[in-house]
């Protein structure tokens, strides 16, 4: 049958299903055939906290949305134009996140009586009458679960274990529509069922059938193409944040030369980048799952004291729990790595929804004046340079540091660009060394007021510290008054003065002056970008900043925000790095503020924006 | 593979080390410990063991956590980590996988190991990461000036209980072979040669090794183990086992245990019992061990048992720090990726 072909420039997908049904699978091999298709893409899995939640339940249900194009793609787009739903509870959560004229492919067979009154809709209703002669949309309803019965009747497996191969089936379908090769899927499948032939043809067979749907079937009558995106020439992979995390804090410890130890306490949305770094035991990499989230940060204080880089992941009830630790680590002047992959609070929360509400516990989460330096990774792959930089700042600086992170760049995918170990930057540890003759100090500094690490193990470096305050210079126990008021102010100096040697403030997009400009800091960036440059291209002046480092923040931030008549910071919490850019330095930022455990989409930026700059 | 630690550090003493002796472990900070406390007998006698031990005095790191006896570190000369209450045997973790080749010593008190640093503790013994713990235990917390302990006994009235603690105190004995320790001993300050000779031992234990040190108060819980140190008592209240010896005890040794029929400990007078039926120690043997940690009876009751003081168990078992060692070996043996493979993983693509 011959099928109309149309170009698109993008398109958001959106699966969903019950939490059972293989959706984050598809997800991410369709995203991994866009990718190989030469697509640049953004993705958000979107799934329940429950591990199984009552089958064809609200509370239930998972998914995965995907935006691709020939274009630069920077988030995961705001509404769909498909929406792939495997029952009535899948439809019922999701409907509203399509856009108008969007598509529809239900599994007719997830909407039978019993997934209704399951999605507690009242009896006798069926959602997809009332959408069938709806003009807004276009329906598809396949009968998925009966044609993979079909397809796999000849096989003799049982019905569980046919029906868990349905999602293949709209893989195969969608894998159509949107002409992506299949081959990577193949090799997944492979890979995964590679020791259960049946299984393994299985699951091709369905696949397949899902493919010849679209190919044979009247009802799909158009087909879409998407031209490779215009991407700089080299090299991609595609990447999570938790994985881009893991990575960078490797990469760090090939450079420095010293070894990985990464103690930690399982936490969503944290705990994946503890299964990456475990796999590579064959570069020295220690993993060390702790008895709790003390005990994590304090076995990392242990192997930093030891002279390896201790590194610590968690997301915001871990974080309140090794604030003492931290302190200890900030009065040790030690480098630490702590890793915040942020999700929705206060306490339990909501833990797979994201947020950016942990800055100011980041500030001023530990007891005393205990400063650290931050830095907020603003993307999937932008976790890989994050986490090799605060390493390197950690190593070089003897400091902890916190990065932040979120749950929509930890479980979000996009193509890299990546780095060969070549192109990455030096790190070298401050090692003590034996000075002949001379009393070594442990609270001796350099000219950046770092000191120096003495290693056990060191002969004629035997040393004691601990987190009672020190003398300066030596390191002894000290109550005196001054000396107390000294070490505060060089502790706070330390990390200050990394500025020094952080490249000033520079503009994301935009003119260094105009009506508005846009402040933001990690997870958001895709959204805030892609928000400033379509008002840009629509004439107004806006500009936009996005922070990387929050403490210490690049130099110039007050003489750039002088020169725009307005300035908002949109963020995922109440207002925390506005409160911060007012009070250091008396800047009248205004917030734009979200804390639904969702990403910010780019029409409300744009809207919020527009609303500032005619205020 | 990055470099071990090792590699960094230039072992000019990759020979026998070094003689140093109990003087070269003293620092220049003056010990602060009230004028009579219990921790300088200790402090003594860890000085004059640890010249024993043929150990390089640089490999040595004295962790602790908070209270009186975490000061500690301060006054050997070592390498030392005054850390944050209760949590030095999860720092002394991280080092000692972080570096086998140090020789980690933690030292704690009865609130800063059972009370705050309580989960840390049982979960060091169940790894067995290879540490010496000393764990001074004198029954109350006196840096914060008197207040109760986890082992404080039952009644007992200090400025937090004026009319007498309610709480059941832990026995870190049977805490401790609960938790799977590989080994347990007790000794305590007034009784240098046998804290030494307990000392020397702990010390050569492969995997954790819990010292309790009966410690003296005498600020705050002035007298607390006495009955286990005075001439008057002692032979009667405490007891001292050695492995392969009978358990013996009593004024001019008259008296023993004996496992009864029922497998419970009794006391028999070695007058009209044979010592050939007495218990002979054995610090292989877990049940026994278990049996010897419950001897922690009130010694106000009739019919009471002594405490024990000595080695109760001592077996090898593979140390956490060997086996993190031995995986990392493993997974070296096999072809090591380089970081480009590594960052590249399995899908790549190429925009021309």
């Amino acid at each position: 049958m011959l099928k109309n072909i149309e170009a698109l420039d993008q398109v958001v997908i959106r699966f969903a299903g019950d939490s059972g049904d293989g959706i984050q699978l598809i997800g991410s091999e369709f995203s991994m055939a866009t990718a190989l298709a030469r697509n640049d893409l953004g993705t958000f899995p979107d799934f329940p906290a429950e591990i199984r939640a009552p089958a064809g339940t609200l509370p239930g249900v998972s998914g995965f949305q995907i935006h691709f194009g020939s274009v630069d793609i920077h988030t995961p787009g705001d509404s769909c134009n498909v929406l792939v739903v495997m029952n009535a509870a899948a439809l019922k959560k999701n409907i509203d996140g399509l856009s108008k004229g969007g598509i529809i492919l239900a599994n007719e067979d997830g909407f039978d009586i019993k997934n209704l009154k399951l999605a507690n809709y009242p009896s006798g209703v069926n959602p997809l009458d009332d959408l069938r002669n709806n003009k807004d949309y276009q329906l598809h309803i396949i009968p998925i679960t009966k044609l993979t019965r079909v397809a796999l009747s000849t096989y003799g497996l049982g019905t569980k274990e046919t029906d868990r191969s349905k999602n293949m089936f709209i893989l195969g379908l969608i894998c159509w529509m949107y002409n992506r090769p299949m081959l990577s899927i193949h090799e997944f499948l492979q890979r995964k069922f590679g020791k259960h032939p049946v299984i393994f043809q299985a699951n091709i067979d369905v696949l397949n059938a899902g493919y010849a749907y679209g190919e044979t079937t009247e009802l799909m009558a158009e087909r879409y193409t998407i031209k490779p995106a215009k991407m700089p020439a080299g090299k991609y992979r595609s990447i999570t944040g938790n994985a881009a995390t893991a990575l960078g804090m490797l990469a760090a410890s090939v450079k420095s030369g010293l070894q990985l130890f990464f103690g930690t306490y399982p936490i969503t949305p944290a705990s994946d980048i503890l299964h990456d770094l475990a796999k590579f035991k064959s570069s020295g990499v220690i993993t060390f799952q702790a008895e709790d989230e003390i005990a994590a940060v304090c076995s990392a204080i242990g192997a930093s004291y030891a002279g390896l880089i201790g590194a610590t992941a968690s997301s915001g009830p871990g974080l309140d729990l090794k604030s003492e630790s931290i302190g200890l680590a900030v009065m040790l002047e030690q480098p630490l790595v702590v890793i915040n992959v942020q999700r929705a609070g206060p306490s339990t929360g909501m833990p797979t929804k994201t947020e950016q509400a942990d800055l100011l516990q980041s500030f001023h989460g530990r007891h005393g004046e205990a400063p650290l330096p931050i830095i907020a990774a603003n993307s999937p792959s932008d976790c890989f340079n994050t986490a090799f930089e605060a390493t390197k700042i950690a190593i070089e600086y003897m400091t902890p540091v916190i990065m932040l992170s979120d749950g929509y760049i930890a479980n979000g995918t996009e193509p890299w660009l990546f780095p060969s170990e070549l192109e990455l930057a030096e790190i070298n540890a401050p090692f003590a060394k034996v000075i002949d003759g001379g009393k070594f100090h442990p609270y001796q500094r350099d000219e950046n007021l770092v000191r120096k690490w003495a290693i056990p193990g060191v002969k004629e470096l035997e040393n004691r510290i601990g987190g009672l305050e020190k003398e300066d210079v030596t390191g002894n126990i000290s109550y005196d008054a001054k000396n107390h008021e000294l070490m505060v102010h060089i502790r706070n100096n330390k990390v200050k003065n990394i500025a020094n040697n952080l490249p000033p403030v520079r503009l994301d997009s935009g003119l260094d002056s105009g009506d508005l400009l846009v402040i933001s800091w990690g997870g958001t960036y895709g959204s805030v970008k892609t928000a400033c440059l379509q008002l840009q291209a629509e004439g107004l002046a806006v500009s936009h900043l996005h922070l990387r480092w929050l403490n210490p923040m690049p130099k110039g931030i007050p003489e750039l925000a002088s020169k725009f008549k307005h300035i908002v910071v949109p963020e995922l919490n109440t207002g925390q790095l506005k409160s911060i850019l007012r009070s250091e330095y008396l800047i009248p930022a205004i917030g734009f503020n979200k804390i639904q455990g969702q990403p910010f989409t780019i029409q409300e930026l744009k809207d919020s924006f527009k609303t500032q700059i005619n205020n | 593979m990055t470099d071990t630690v090792a590699q960094h550090i230039d072992y000019k003493h990759a020979l026998p080390a070094e003689v140093f002796t109990a003087k070269d472990l003293v620092t220049d900070q003056d010990v602060r410990w009230c004028p009579g406390c219990g921790d300088y007998s200790i402090l003594k006698q860890v000085q004059t063991i640890v010249p024993q031990l043929n150990l390089h005095k640089e490999k040595i790191v004295f962790v602790s956590g908070i209270g009186c006896s975490s000061r500690f570190p301060y006054y050997m000369n070592t390498y030392g980590l005054h850390s944050i209450h209760g949590r030095a045997s999860a720092i002394a973790t991280g080092l000692k996988v972080a570096n086998p080749d140090l020789s980690v010593w933690v030292i704690t008190g009865d609130g800063d190991a059972l009370s705050i640093g309580g989960n840390h503790y049982i979960h060091l013994l169940r790894r067995n990461v290879d540490v010496n713990l000393l764990l001074f235990n004198n029954q109350i917390y006196g840096l914060t000036k008197g207040q109760y302990s986890p082992t404080s006994v039952e009644g007992q009235v200090t400025k937090s209980t004026p009319m007498g603690s309610l709480d059941h105190p832990f026995n870190p004995a049977a805490l401790s072979l609960g938790a799977d320790a590989s080994y347990f001993a007790r000794s305590m300050d007034r009784d240098p040669k046998h804290l030494q000779t307990t000392l020397l031992s702990s010390a050569k234990h492969k995997g954790t090794s819990v010292l309790e040190i009966y410690q003296n108060c005498n600020v705050f819980n002035d007298g607390a183990f006495f009955i286990y140190t005075d001439k008057e008592t002692k032979a009667l209240e405490a007891i001292f086992v050695e492995d392969g010896k009978p358990l013996i005890f009593g004024e001019n040794n008259t008296k023993g245990i004996r496992l009864n029929a029922q497998g419970k400990a009794e006391i028999v007078s070695l007058e009209e019992t044979s010592i050939n039926d007495l218990w002979i120690h054995d610090v292989k043997n877990i049940d026994k061990a278990m049996i010897l940690s419950r001897f922690y009876d009130d010694p106000s009751d009739e019919n009471h048992l002594p405490r024990p003081f000595g080695v109760f168990y001592d077996v090898e078992r593979p140390s956490y720090d060997d086996q993190v060692q031995f995986q990392l070996q493993i997974a070296n043996a096999t072809k090591v990726p380089t970081l480009d493979e590594i960052i590249a993983g399995n899908n790549t693509w190429t925009i021309e």
